[in-house]
C-alpha cells in the first residue's frame, strides 16, 4: 500500500521540477513587476495590474487554451520560438512550467509588492545621500528589507505551481514521463477502477510537499523579520 | 562655501531663500514649519527646487535655468537625519562602511579609526542597530555620513529626538567634529543654545523666508526678545 511505484515517482519528480523551474524563472520577473507596481506611476498601470491578476480569476482551462493558441507549435509566439530558437513548449515539461509560472504569478507578485511598499523610503533616501545609485539602493536596501515578502511570494507561487491542473492539462496534456504531474496523475488514477491506493499515496505526498514548503517559509520569514528589526 | 538661491512651492507653503555662507558651520534656525527641512532636502538633492541655484564650493549642483539637477548620490553631501535612519539589516560596522562601498573608496584604516575615536563608538562596532540607545544611534549616523567622505555635511536636528541628558552627551562630539574634521556643516535646529555652541554663521528662517543672517550673536537678540515677553522665564 505504501510502496511508491516508478510511474508515481516520475510524476512526483516531474511536479517538483516543473514547480521549481516555474518559481525560479518567475521570481526575478515577479520582483521587477512588484517593484514597478509599488514604486512607479505609469500610464496603464491599473490595466497592467489587472492583466497580472487575470489568471487568478479566469477559468484555468481558458488560460491553458490561450497558452495553446499563443505558444503551441502553430501559435504566433510558439512557431517563432520553435523556428528561431528551437524552444518548444507544446506537450513538453517546459510548457507545464510555463503554464504553472503564469498561473502562480499573481500569488508570487502580491506579497513581494506589499513588502516593497512597506520598505521605509526614508532609508532609501539615506542610502542615496551616502552615494548609492538607484539600482544599488534597490540591491542593498530595498530588496534585503523586502526579503520576507519575496520568500513568502516564492512559497505561495511554488505551492500554486505544484498543484496547478487545469491550465497545464489543457496546454500540454497528460503524458506520463513528460507532462504528467502529481495532479494529472491523480486525475488519471481516479478514472481507473483500481487506482484509489495509488491516488491516495500521491495525495499524501502532495500534502507533505505543501507542508514542508509552508514550514520552510515560516522559518525563513521569522529569521528575516528578526534581522529587519536590527536584533 | 555654500550658495543658495531657491524657490519651492509645497502646497500652501512657499520657500523663497537666498544666502551665501562661508562658515564652517552654518546654522539654520527657526521654529517648526519655517522650512528648514525642506531647504536641507533641496541642498541634499532629495527635493528639486522650482527655481534657483544651489552651489557648493563653486560647483553648481542645481540650476533650474539650465535644467541642471544633480542626483543625491552624485553630490557627495552627507546627511544626518533626526531619526538616524540606520539600516536595520546591517550591523554597526556594515552601516559605517556603507558609504565607502557605494562610493568605491578604498579602505582607509587611519581615517576609519579617527572617526571611530572621534565619536567614541569603538565598543559598538559589533552591535545590531536594535541594540543601540538613541544617542548611540545618532553617533553611528554621524560616523556613517563622515566615512562617505562628504564635502558638506547636513545635520537636520540631530539632537531633536533626544532628551536633555543625551543632548549634553552628543553636543561635545559635534564640537569636536567641527574642530577636528575639515568638513563644513549645515546644522538645523530650533534650539539657540546648540547654535551658540556650534555655529559660525546663522540663518534665521520664518515661514519660508530668511529674516536674519549673521554670526551667532544675532540669536542673542532673538532670545532676549523672547525673555522680555516672558519675564517669569528670565528669572531662572
Amino acid at each position: 500500500m505504501l510502496e511508491i511505484t516508478a510511474a508515481e515517482w516520475t510524476a512526483i519528480m516531474l511536479s517538483i521540477r516543473v514547480a521549481v523551474v516555474a518559481t525560479l524563472v518567475a521570481t526575478p520577473l515577479g520582483i521587477a513587476v512588484a517593484w514597478l507596481l509599488a514604486r512607479r506611476d505609469f500610464w496603464g498601470k491599473s490595466v497592467a495590474d489587472a492583466i497580472i491578476h487575470l489568471p487568478l480569476v479566469l477559468p484555468p482551462v481558458v488560460t491553458g487554451y490561450l497558452l495553446l493558441l499563443t505558444f503551441g507549435r502553430r501559435g504566433l509566439v510558439g512557431a517563432w520560438l520553435a523556428d528561431h530558437l528551437g524552444i518548444v513548449f507544446a506537450f513538453r515539461w517546459t510548457g507545464a512550467a510555463l503554464a504553472c509560472g503564469i498561473m502562480s504569478f499573481p500569488l508570487l507578485v502580491r506579497p513581494i509588492r506589499l513588502s516593497i511598499e512597506a520598505v521605509d523610503r526614508r532609508l532609501e533616501q539615506a542610502a542615496s545621500t551616502l552615494g548609492a545609485a538607484p539600482w544599488r539602493v534597490f540591491w542593498t536596501v530595498t530588496l534585503p528589507l523586502a526579503l520576507p515578502g519575496v520568500l513568502a511570494g516564492m512559497v505561495l507561487g511554488f505551492a500554486k505551481a505544484i498543484g496547478e491542473f487545469g491550465a497545464t492539462i489543457t496546454f500540454v496534456s497528460n503524458i506520463p514521463g513528460e507532462t504528467q504531474t502529481i495532479s494529472s496523475a491523480i486525475y488519471t488514477l481516479t478514472q481507473v477502477p483500481d487506482g484509489d491506493a495509488a491516488a491516495l499515496r500521491l495525495v499524501g505526498i502532495s500534502i507533505v510537499i505543501a507542508m514542508a514548503a509552508l514550514i520552510a517559509s515560516e522559518v525563513f520569514a521569522r529569521r528575516a523579520t528578526k534581522r529587519l528589526h536590527g536584533i | 562655501m555654500l550658495r543658495i538661491e531657491t524657490q519651492k512651492q509645497l502646497g500652501d507653503f512657499s520657500l523663497d531663500v537666498a544666502f551665501t555662507s562661508e562658515g564652517r558651520v552654518t546654522g539654520l534656525f527657526g521654529s517648526s514649519g519655517a522650512g528648514k527641512t525642506s531647504l536641507v532636502n533641496i541642498i541634499a538633492g532629495l527635493l528639486k527646487p522650482d527655481r534657483g541655484v544651489i552651489a557648493v564650493d563653486g560647483e553648481v549642483l542645481d540650476d533650474t535655468s539650465l535644467g541642471l539637477h544633480t542626483a543625491p548620490h552624485r553630490r557627495r553631501i552627507g546627511y544626518v537625519f533626526q531619526d538616524a535612519r540606520l539600516f536595520p539589516h546591517l550591523n554597526v560596522t556594515q552601516n559605517l562602511d556603507y558609504g565607502r562601498r557605494m562610493n568605491g573608496l578604498s579602505y582607509d584604516p587611519a581615517g576609519h579609526s579617527h572617526v571611530v575615536d572621534l565619536l567614541d563608538i569603538g565598543n559598538l562596532l559589533d552591535r545590531r542597530t536594535g541594540q543601540l540607545s538613541g544617542g548611540e544611534r545618532q553617533r553611528i549616523a554621524l560616523g556613517r555620513a563622515l566615512l562617505a567622505q562628504p564635502r558638506l555635511l547636513l545635520l537636520d536636528e540631530p539632537l531633536g529626538a533626544l532628551d536633555a541628558d543625551r543632548k549634553a552627551e552628543i553636543l561635545p562630539y559635534l564640537v569636536r567634529l567641527r574642530d577636528e574634521t575639515g568638513v563644513p556643516m549645515v546644522y538645523v535646529t530650533h534650539d539657540p543654545h546648540e547654535l551658540r555652541q556650534l555655529a559660525t554663521q546663522v540663518v534665521v528662517l520664518e515661514r519660508g523666508r530668511v529674516v536674519r543672517f549673521g554670526n551667532p550673536e544675532i540669536l542673542a537678540d532673538t532670545t532676549a526678545a523672547r525673555i522680555e515677553m516672558q519675564p517669569s522665564e528670565a528669572r531662572h
